[in-house]
């Protein structure tokens, strides 16, 4: 055995090392220095910055880290896990600056340090989940985020809500570890390994599907599934979206679910996939139909997703539900198991980002001042605030995947990648569903716009810091429906650089 | 030809004013009425240089040369592997015959809806700059030959028109903008799931030589370009073709509307404020035949044919229908939102013919429609304003008390029965005359004539309920026509008696690019099925 294996291996993980270092300082700032907790944000963000350096550097590689001689390696360098990280550090910054804007930690919360490093150790662990290719670091990965967000999610100690949410959060994720935890040792007992490359190396040799692949798939999927929240474990999302501090709630639904689709997409690739034939159309082994499997999967996350956001009156459990919804359409581009539908994913997944992050700070900001997320609390809103209700406007316009928003693009590219494998009746059910969530995304601009409030009316300063975090989500929402190609080619140059088994 | 460009112009304009609008002093809603109007009157005058400059000669329909004022630019271009991420969006915009007169109809009545605007109550700024984008948006739609263009124009309405209705209309507004919005984007869904299909089976040759996909509605009316295993190519035995024409087709009869799914415009006419009531009637419901004249016809002809009979069968159910349920309104603005269904279903009869002139006919009778229709809602707002009813029986013998207004009245309502003279007739008559030729839908052509009885029926009926017999004395106090109604009315008024007694005006402008329709459409049908074998 040889160590030098692992001083090389570092230089892979430059990131990782990065934000690690930021758990460190923040820390020790918060502990050591009289005014520290000031400097805690602006800290944090230098670190992202950093961070994000980095990974744009590590864009166009393709390497093994961790290799041991002989062996496969238990982190994958890509280009494919370098978009998703690049998406959590965005998505992390934003975290930065939405708890900088809200008013929901009151002036006596003092215990910003712990908040700074739980969500780097948080940012640590999805990084890992991206890269992880060894069934072991997949599941201590998970573990390393859901316990990061079960604190973050009762944060607002005295809040009943908040602290239901954390403790429903970590019953339900308890339950899914350990049920993943359990498919990961029935495959360990079949293979003999938790490396996905030798798990892909037994199943090619295998052929024929088995029960326990099946059950074993299942279970780990539980695990993989309790993170994108996808149905039938998305029951914790709603109660844990609505209590959680706003901005968690943003952070949990861009963030860790962006981490739980890359390492879908790495599990089912890496573990499954034969290899690539022509025209990037994945050959999947036959010890799993995860085609059926995941538009089973898809539709029921979309539809009820969907139809339970019809009846929220509370916006924040609305986009909770319509986030389920979400993670529906892009599991049915992930199920047609082409490189067009991961290109999909990645494209929807960036445009995600922008709308829920932009939908959930407009949410933050009317809640600092009518303190409150009821939907009849947002009559006549768009009168007293009108920069603020045409922005909500055009993120939930582009929720819903209106024209000329980058929503449509989004939904375009999952379109063209289900009917290029002629699934046709996905594809119209994906469309119907989005129908259906216009209904309750246009109900918040009906009750902003067209409904009037009793009392008059009177404008609402806009602050300039806010407006300008909004602006920066609400431009390229329209930008890159109008022009999308650098966002396209984007994630096609990620895409190429996406490892394989073989 | 030229180098101004024109369509762009006369598309980009409104939207240039929306954003001016929103930057005008909010208090001063006289200076944005006046501004807008100021655009939308520059659009007359670009429309009409337009007119000036068309070739009459030019077919258009399919060949890029033949459209006029044409205007192609890369917008979006992202190459690579053929199969991944890969999308070739040009702008690219010009009229032919087909489009032209929708062209001219929409600068017309976005015009006189602007004037009709006067009296908007409240939050003047918001409900100009939403007209100015619904303006962009419809005229987007009749200019654009790019797919991908197209759909974003046609989507680009929805939600002005939503605001529109929800915030200025009646008092079920909410519910009616809603119903408006779900049925349209409901459409929109089919007609997008087509235009991705097409995109994938078509290929262009580019200038190197290497094949790409494309958008562009030329392209996919060439049967040569189609690939060997495109979902919608004809050469692929599995193809979906008659499911994709199925899907655009009720997607754009939603917008004409076409029965079974017209329950969402009374609703909105009945909401929403007189001058949107002009737009809906007089260009968006245009935008559903259009769309089928566009879309479906040169792209699916084979199918076209197969399913004409269908079309009229509808077109028919349209005209004796909406006539029926004409007659038993009690609600003046009702009564004309089921006479628009009526009259849509014309167009319907007229397109379904496939003969130079039941497609003439057709065209003519949008262009009709859209004037005629507009004037009617126009002279229910005028009596709206003054009274805040429309109850057809709570007037009477109103012809004494208001004795000009019920002039204009009386030659809307001739125009909208086709008596000869005015210019209902002659589209009428056109499309009568195509559809008859046809063997197959005689039979139909023979029983839609019920409309026209119909039509009569009603549009007398009511002119007797509100404008003859005794004058009720509540309304002794009504005042006739001012200016501004003047300004609205006797344009539309010109128009309708000009185009009913020189219809060549209008035919002219449409007749090559018919013609060339109705050869391409015989012609592909065969290109398109014989390979099939």
């Amino acid at each position: 055995m040889n160590i030098e294996y692992f001083f090389n291996s570092l230089a892979f993980i430059k990131p990782e090392i990065v934000i690690s270092l930021g758990v460190v300082v923040i820390l020790s700032l918060d502990l050591f220095l009289k005014n520290g907790k000031k400097l805690l944000p602006y800290t944090s963000i230098l670190f992202l910055l950093v961070t994000l350096y980095y990974l744009v550097e590590q864009m166009m590689v393709m390497e093994p880290a961790f290799k041991p001689i002989d062996y496969f390696p238990m982190v994958a360098v890509d280009s494919l896990g370098t978009f998703f990280k690049i998406l959590v550090v965005v998505a992390s910054v934003f975290l930065v600056l939405f708890t900088m804007i809200t008013k929901e930690f009151d002036e006596k919360f003092d215990r910003f340090g712990e908040y700074y490093t739980l969500i780097f150790g948080m940012i640590l662990g999805m990084f890992f989940m991206i890269s992880a290719t060894d069934l072991i670091l997949i599941y201590l990965s998970i573990e390393m985020v859901s316990l990061s967000s079960y604190v973050l999610a009762g944060f607002l100690k005295p809040s009943k809500r908040s602290s239901e949410a954390s403790l429903k959060y970590l019953i339900y994720g308890a339950v899914s570890s350990g049920t993943m935890l359990f498919g990961i040792s029935l495959l360990f007992g079949l293979v003999g390994s938790t490396n996905l490359f030798e798990i892909n190396k037994f199943f090619s040799m295998m052929g024929a599907p088995s029960v326990i692949v099946f059950f074993s798939v299942l279970l780990i999927f539980a695990g993989i599934g309790y993170k994108i929240s996808s149905v039938p474990f998305h029951f914790w999302t709603p109660d844990v979206y609505e209590g959680a501090p706003t901005p968690i709630t943003a952070y949990l639904s861009v963030a860790s679910k962006a981490a739980g689709f890359a390492l879908l997409i790495r599990f089912l690739k890496l573990g499954f996939i034969g290899d690539i034939v022509s025209d990037g159309i994945w050959s999947t082994l036959p010890v799993f139909n995860w085609q059926d499997f995941l538009v089973i999967i898809s539709i029921l996350t979309m539809t009820l997703g969907n139809f339970a956001a019809l009846w929220q009156d509370n916006v924040k459990r609305m986009l909770a539900y319509s986030s389920i919804a979400h993670a529906g359409y892009l599991l049915a581009a992930l199920a047609v198991q082409t490189e067009a539908g991961v290109l999909a994913v990645m494209i929807y997944f960036a445009i995600y980002l922008l709308m829920n992050l932009g939908a959930f700070l407009v949410v933050i900001i009317i809640n600092n001042q009518v303190n409150s997320e009821h939907i009849d609390d947002y009559d006549g809103l768009g009168y007293s605030m009108p920069y603020l209700g045409v922005m909500l406007g055009l993120f939930l316009v582009s929720l819903t995947g209106l024209p000329p928003t980058a929503g449509f693009i989004g939904k375009l590219y999952v379109f063209l990648a289900l009917l290029d494998k002629n699934m046709l009746v996905l594809a119209l059910i994906v469309l119907l569903n989005s129908v259906i969530s216009l209904y309750y995304y246009i109900r918040v601009l009906k009750h902003m716009f067209l409904n009037k409030k009793k009392e008059a009316v009177e404008q609402v300063p806009n602050k300039i810091f806010e407006s300008s975090v909004v602006f920066i989500l609400g431009a390229p929402v329209l930008i890159f429906g109008i022009f999308f190609t650098p966002l396209v080619d984007f994630a096609k140059t990620s895409i190429h650089f996406l490892f394989s088994a073989f | 030809m030229q180098s101004f460009p024109l369509l762009t112009v006369i598309t980009f304009l409104p939207i240039f004013g929306m954003f001016l609008v929103l930057f005008l002093p909010k208090n001063n809603d006289k200076l944005i009425k006046i501004f807008t109007l100021f655009i939308t009157s520059a659009q007359v005058v670009l429309a009409a240089l337009i007119w000036s400059m068309y070739d009459y000669s030019l077919g258009g329909v399919y060949s890029a040369e033949s459209f006029q004022f044409v205007e192609k630019a890369e917008w979006i271009k992202i190459s690579g592997i053929a199969w991944l991420g890969t999308i070739k969006v040009d702008y690219f915009v010009g009229i032919d015959g087909i489009s032209a007169p929708m062209v001219l109809l929409t600068a017309l009545i976005c015009f006189i809806a602007t004037l009709s605007s006067w009296n908007i109550p409240h939050s003047i700024k918001g409900y100009f700059a939403m007209f100015l984008l619904l303006d962009a948006g419809m005229m987007g739609v009749f200019v654009a030959l790019d797919f991908f263009l197209f759909y974003i124009f046609w989507e680009l309405m929805l939600l002005p028109m939503y605001f529109l209705i929800g915030i200025w209309g009646g008092p079920r507004k909410e519910y009616a903008a809603i119903k408006f919005f779900i049925y349209t984007l409901f459409g929109s869904i089919f007609i997008l799931l087509a235009m991705i299909g097409l995109y994938l089976s078509v290929q262009e040759v580019m200038p190197d030589g290497s094949k790409v996909f494309t958008f562009n509605m030329l392209s996919m009316m060439d049967p040569n370009l189609y690939t060997q295993d495109g979902i919608l190519s004809h050469l692929n035995p599995n193809n979906f073709r008659l499911l994709a024409f199925l899907g655009l087709f009720v997607g754009f009869a939603i917008k004409i509307p076409m029965f079974p799914f017209h329950t969402w415009l009374p609703d909105a006419h009945v909401e929403a404020p007189t001058p949107i009531s002009v737009i809906l009637a007089g260009v968006l419901l245009k935008m559903g035949t259009y769309g089928i004249l566009r879309i479906n016809y040169p792209m699916f002809p084979e199918i076209t044919h197969q399913l004409a009979w269908w079309i009229a069968l509808f077109g028919m159910i349209n005209i004796v229908y909406g006539a029926l349920v004409a007659m038993a309104q009690k609600d003046f603005k009702k009564l004309i939102a089921y006479s628009s269904v009526s009259h849509m279903g014309f167009v319907m009869l007229g397109m379904a013919a496939l003969n130079t002139a039941g497609i003439s006919g057709a065209i003519l009778q949008m262009f009709n429609h859209g004037t005629i229709t507009a004037m009617l809602f126009l002279i229910v707002g005028v009596i709206y304003d003054r009274s805040h009813t429309r109850g057809l029986y709570d007037f009477g013998g109103l012809a004494n008390q208001m004795p000009v207004y019920t002039g204009f009245v009386t030659v809307a309502f001739f125009a909208a029965i086709g008596l000869p003279g005015l210019s209902g007739f002659i589209s009428e008559a056109f499309v009568f005359l195509g559809a008859f030729s046809v063997e197959s839908i005689r039979i139909i052509t023979i029983i839609s004539t019920l409309g026209i009885l119909l039509g009569a029926g009603y549009m007398l009926w009511t002119l007797q309920r509100v404008f003859l017999g005794e004058l009720n004395p509540k309304w002794s106090g009504l005042k006739d026509l001012d200016f501004r109604e003047y300004a609205m009315l006797v344009p539309l008024t010109l128009i309708i008696i000009i185009l009913g007694i020189f219809p060549s005006i209008m035919l002219d402008f449409m007749n090559t690019s018919v013609n060339t329709m109705v050869d391409f459409l015989i012609k592909n049908q065969q290109l398109f099925s014989n390979i099939i074998q």
